[in-house]
């Protein structure tokens, strides 16, 4: 499986020594990588990187509660501001920067025409309560992007208010429960397979319900025998994820519905998988009646090093009128934005708000940018590239790595792995480490919980081939490694800004705030 | 005094009605540096089987259970500051609380050392 | 597509090294009656950078920005000058394009960035640990009060009528599920806060009290006797900043005995932005009480060669742990928004923190007393930094908007806050920034006296 190599980059085993590169400097700063203090170390209670007009001490209205302490915090001038975050930000790996297959968090490139459009000022420098009449545009981007979402899905409405993907799981939810009630059926428990992300419990228990797991095949699907034999007139809904946290398609999705409706149950899924299937699946063909979409992995707008998110909530017909507010409504001429002033009347069922404001206006325009540009047959096409991208990455990857339910037939986007194979005292993490070493950002690694050693990669449709048989060549190599116990994988990573952090140390001695 | 074992991988040691508990070395070696201990508040009311307190290591949080029934008479402040004792004397010092038994039957169905030995050497 | 790195040839020699012929052979698993052929109907097809840039180009060009007119909004979402810098860093593609710092061998600037931020978020408010950020001010205040019954075991709060509408409905729609009692009135138009009658309202089953500083009608109240009245009771008081410049200029939360401090960061280096992505900000007074907090948190340690450096920690609190026993289901944070503020606020340092509150409070006092002159508006406030309530002697709603129409963006309607009337329907909420120009108070003050004619 050794493809050429295109780029002209040279693979091989490091054997650096101890300390790196094993060269000392006086500052500590290697070549390019820089250390860098924390601001607290450099700036000063007198430095500052913007000009005001000095205080005027004449009026004060304070109400006798004017500042006396210092702050405390530091300033900086404008180039040693620039300078300071510039340095940090190198010491960060990104998509950017190359392939990021973190599994489940689809990291895909972020176009900068999505950027560009998100800060011209017509959307960036608007308030979130000004009249209607001065905010049609930015309603009617919300209305525009909500028709791509229902239409892509074929469901029958949808929730922009939710801040992110768990926010949005928590909104689902809502609408279910408010609906069961609405119905006078109380019920307490809500399913989830064991494979599940953390959040889909997390989210149950929150809305108030008890959490229990369903069991998966020996094929890694929900077992649906053990789900009819579970269902019953005290479960609300089935938390499901399609495609699954093991990157495989829920075959049985239809009956799995089916099942869940003939219960009198209903069926949410956590759409953060959506990106496997836009343009070919829609989840309302399926039976879905909540599902979030995660606009930030799905729809490309950028992570930003651990958000903001965005996951507004597509809804069946029999959840709608559970919606949170505020939502857009399309009226004659324009739009007009349902909130608390129009009274109970505009939504007499809504379970009511679940945020300030309406929701990330910032990433439905990078979104919709996103969508415009790719229209319907770009995205048929995502999903069939990132499809493709990891099924290559698996058929050239199984010969070295186990992958549990390589042998059920192609995955979706992504492959998974597990750590069988590997010679005593060399685990997961260890191979993630060394991929550092070799310039690529790790797999997830020991998600889902279902695999021992997990290892979930998803190259997204934005890597090309000869990325990917860059990353393939790598991993070929840490996997023989790793089979063969070579215990210097437990140095790894040699080669970046931190060698392995001490995270014992971090948990039982926190410093969270810097004490200087 | 008379030591039992649990599947769930805790240990109690009775003297009279009152009962010491913590985990064994088994389990502290499965959970990794551990790092903090949460014990039950004197006075706490525990049932048989029912979660008592918690131990966390870096990257997992796990319930111990209550062997048997009781009120708890003393939670161990040791690990407050030191949760490294659970590791380096997980049957000893790194015990985590005592509790005054309510129904000394409720032992009878622990298992004693060898049991419990053979019982780890099965997993 | 220029988004589609693959070519038809790369496809075809994957496709051989996969063994299937097509990609629609890939998706075997769907049943085919869901599975899609074709295009979607009814959906355009791709379209270059440049339509798509002229398109959304004139979508924004049907609103009217704030930097178009003279603009007064606040009431949670405050318009101040953000220098051009922050944007660029911001936009560093290590920084934006990366993820939650799993692996901290190769994030140590995101990590190192949400340590700075978190210690200078604990230092504004008075605390001794923040996180490293929440959704919003709002989902902010929600989690405190949860947090707040983790602690004290109880679950009743009591909500000031001074906190803002959106902060408390947010609060009662999440109560309404996990079956916490929380209790709360609607604001009356006085120049005081309602904080010693909170004080005589708490007792043994409240488990926080939750105020606003300064509140949404613009007033400033001294938390310290109901921080007492609370710990008595063994409560916990929550404070809520939807304006953190304000503590450039006022005393912290934290120091007149605040448990929990919450906050709306979006007022530094954020902007607008039509109401989100904002970021929500979360500290705590006692350290002790760290392992109830929602919410990622991150940490200084050491590496293998001794070197200092930053993980994310204490994440058994986390929903990818603890799953149903969480602290909070939150996932994704607002990181590139704390970055944003966290920017902003070394730029601005002590000396410009305080500069700045300080050309806030005299802008805002200036505007008042100017106000205060049209015939007909009454300023409510006798405290307030840059945000104050006035009552014309006609319903604001319609008046907001007729001065929208005019071309000046006059503040927000009481009305459009609290629909049920009681004198409320009067009342506009006006924040004047150090955006806000001597001209821009003439227009509005011209405008009133105009309209109320």
């Amino acid at each position: 499986m050794n493809a050429p190599n295109s780029s002209g980059w040279k693979p091989g085993t490091p054997e650096a020594p101890e300390g790196a590169s094993g060269i000392e400097t006086v500052t500590g700063n290697r070549g390019l990588m820089l250390e860098e203090p924390l601001i607290f170390e450099i700036g000063g209670s007198d430095t500052c990187g913007v000009d005001l007009p000095e205080p005027s001490r004449d009026t004060n209205r304070l109400g006798g509660l004017a500042r006396s302490e210092p702050l405390g915090l530091p300033g900086l001038s404008e180039p040693e501001t620039v300078r300071h975050y510039t340095r940090l930000s190198r010491q960060n790996y990104a998509i950017d920067c190359g392939i990021f297959p973190l599994g489940s968090c689809t990291m895909k490139h972020n176009p900068r025409l999505n950027e560009k459009v998100a800060r011209m000022p017509g959307f960036a420098d608007l308030h979130p309560l000004q009249p209607e009449s001065t905010v049609q545009g930015a309603l009617g981007v919300i209305d525009e992007l909500a028709h791509w979402l229902i239409t892509l899905t074929g469901m029958h409405s949808v929730a922009m208010s939710p801040k992110a993907g768990a926010h949005g799981e928590l909104c689902g939810i809502l609408c279910i429960r408010a609906a069961l009630e609405a119905r006078g059926d109380a019920r307490s428990v809500i399913l989830v397979p064991e494979s599940a992300h953390g959040t889909n419990p997390a989210t149950a228990a929150f809305a108030g319900y008890a959490v229990e797991n369903i069991p998966a095949t020996a094929e890694g699907r929900v077992d649906l025998p053990a789900l009819k034999a579970r269902l019953g007139p005290d479960v609300a809904a089935l938390m499901i994820t399609n495609p699954n946290t093991c990157g495989l398609f829920e075959r049985e999705m239809k009956a799995i519905s089916d099942a869940v409706h003939a219960a009198g149950a209903l069926v949410y899924c956590d759409g953060a998988n959506f990106n496997a299937i836009v343009g070919r699946v829609r989840p309302g063909d399926l039976g879905v009646d909540a599902m979030h979409i995660n606009l930030h992995k799905t729809f490309s707008t950028p992570h930003g090093g651990g958000g903001p998110g965005s996951g507004p909530v597509v809804l069946s017909e029999a959840l709608a009128p559970f919606a949170p507010l505020p939502f857009v409504r399309a009226v004659e001429g324009g739009f007009e934005l349902i909130e608390e002033e129009d009274g109970v009347a505009a939504a007499p069922q809504s379970f009511g708000r679940m945020t300030a404001f309406h929701g990330q206006m910032g990433m439905f325009t990078r979104a919709l940018a996103y969508i415009l540009s790719h229209g319907i047959d770009g995205l048929r096409q995502v999903s069939g590239d990132a499809v493709l991208n990891a099924n290559y990455l698996l058929r050239s990857l199984d010969d070295v790595l186990d992958a549990p339910f390589g042998g059920t037939g192609p995955c979706m986007h992504e492959a998974l792995f597990s750590d069988e194979g590997f010679a005593d005292g060399v685990a997961t993490l260890d191979v993630a480490k060394a991929l550092i070493d070799e310039g690529f950002h790790p797999m997830t690694m020991y998600f889902p919980l279902v695999v021992h050693g997990a290892m979930l990669v998803e190259p997204t449709e934005c890597e090309s081939k000869a990325t990917l048989d860059q990353f393939i060549l790598a991993l070929r190599s840490i996997a023989e490694r790793a089979k063969a116990g070579d215990q210097s994988l437990h140095q790894a990573p040699r080669l970046a800004p931190r060698r392995r952090l001490d995270e014992t140390l971090a948990a039982r001695q926190p410093v969270l705030t810097y004490e200087g | 005094m008379p030591r039992y074992f649990t599947e769930d991988h805790e240990w109690i040691e009775v003297d009279g009605d009152t009962a010491t508990i913590g985990i064994t070395d088994y389990a502290q070696g499965q959970l990794g540096d551990i790092v903090f201990v949460e014990v039950p508040a004197v006075g706490t009311q525990l049932a048989k089987g029912k979660e008592a307190a918690v131990v966390e290591s870096v990257k997992a949080a796990s319930d111990v259970f209550a062997p048997v029934s009781g009120t708890v008479s003393e939670g161990n402040a040791a690990l407050e500051d030191e949760p490294a004792l659970v590791n380096s004397a997980p049957e000893g010092d790194g015990w985590f609380f005592k509790l005054t038994i309510t129904d000394a039957g409720e032992l009878d169905g622990l298992m004693d050392e060898a049991k419990y030995k053979a019982f780890v050497a099965s997993l | 597509m220029r988004y589609l790195p693959l070519t038809d040839a790369d496809r075809s020699a994957m496709l051989d090294v996969i063994g299937a012929k097509s990609i629609d052979e890939l998706f075997a698993d769907v049943s085919r009656e869901s599975y899609l052929t074709g295009p979607i109907e009814g959906l355009p097809p791709h379209a270059s950078e440049m339509a798509v840039e002229r398109y959304m180009a004139a979508l924004a060009a049907q609103n009217l920005s704030a930097g178009e007119a003279p603009f007064f909004l606040g009431a949670g979402a405050y318009r101040h000058h953000v220098p051009a810098s922050v944007d660029h860093l911001i936009q560093r593609g290590e920084f934006l394009t990366s993820y939650t710092p799993y692996q901290p061998e190769i994030a140590q600037g995101t990590l190192q960035m949400l340590f700075e931020f978190q210690t200078q978020v604990a230092r504004l408010f008075g605390c001794a640990v923040a996180n490293a950020s929440m959704y919003d001010g709002s989902t902010a205040c929600w989690e405190a009060i949860a947090m707040a019954g983790r602690v004290t075991k109880r679950g009743k709060a009591l909500l000031s009528s001074g906190l803002h509408p959106h902060y408390v409905s947010t609060a009662k729609t999440m109560a309404r599920f996990n079956g916490d009692i929380v209790e709360y009135t609607e604001p009356t138009l006085t120049a005081d806060t309602d904080f010693t009658a909170l004080s005589g309202a708490v007792d043994g089953e409240t488990g926080c009290v939750v105020v606003q500083y300064p509140d949404i009608l613009g007033r400033i109240g001294d938390m310290t006797q109901l921080a007492e009245a609370c710990h008595a009771a063994g409560a916990l008081l929550v404070a809520v900043v939807t304006e953190p410049v304000a503590l450039g200029a006022l005393k912290s939360p934290g120091e007149m005995g605040a448990d929990i401090v919450v906050g709306e960061g979006q007022a530094l280096g954020v902007g607008l932005q039509f109401g989100g992505p904002y970021l929500g900000l979360f500290a705590i007074r006692d350290p002790k009480h760290v392992r109830q907090m929602p919410g990622r948190l991150c940490g200084e340690t050491v590496d293998a060669e001794g070197k200092r450096g930053f993980v994310l920690t204490l994440s058994t609190r986390e929903q990818h742990i603890r799953r149903e026993k969480a602290t909070s289901n939150i996932c994704t944070n607002s990181g590139l928004c704390a970055l944003a503020f966290s920017i902003h606020l070394t730029l601005l340092g002590e000396k410009g923190l305080r500069a700045l509150a300080a050309e806030n409070h005299r802008l805002a006092c200036r505007a008042a007393d100017r106000l205060a002159k049209v015939p007909g508006v009454e300023v409510l406030n006798e405290s307030f930094f840059n945000e104050f309530t006035i009552t014309v002697p006609v319903e604001s709603r319609p008046l907001v908007r007729d001065l929208a129409d005019k071309g000046v963006l006059a503040g927000v309607s009481l009305g459009r806050l609290y629909p049920d009337g009681d004198r409320r329907e009067n009342g506009i909420i006006m924040a004047v920034t150090e955006t806000v120009t001597s001209e821009d108070i003439e227009a509005l003050a011209s405008a009133l006296e105009e309209a109320l004619a």
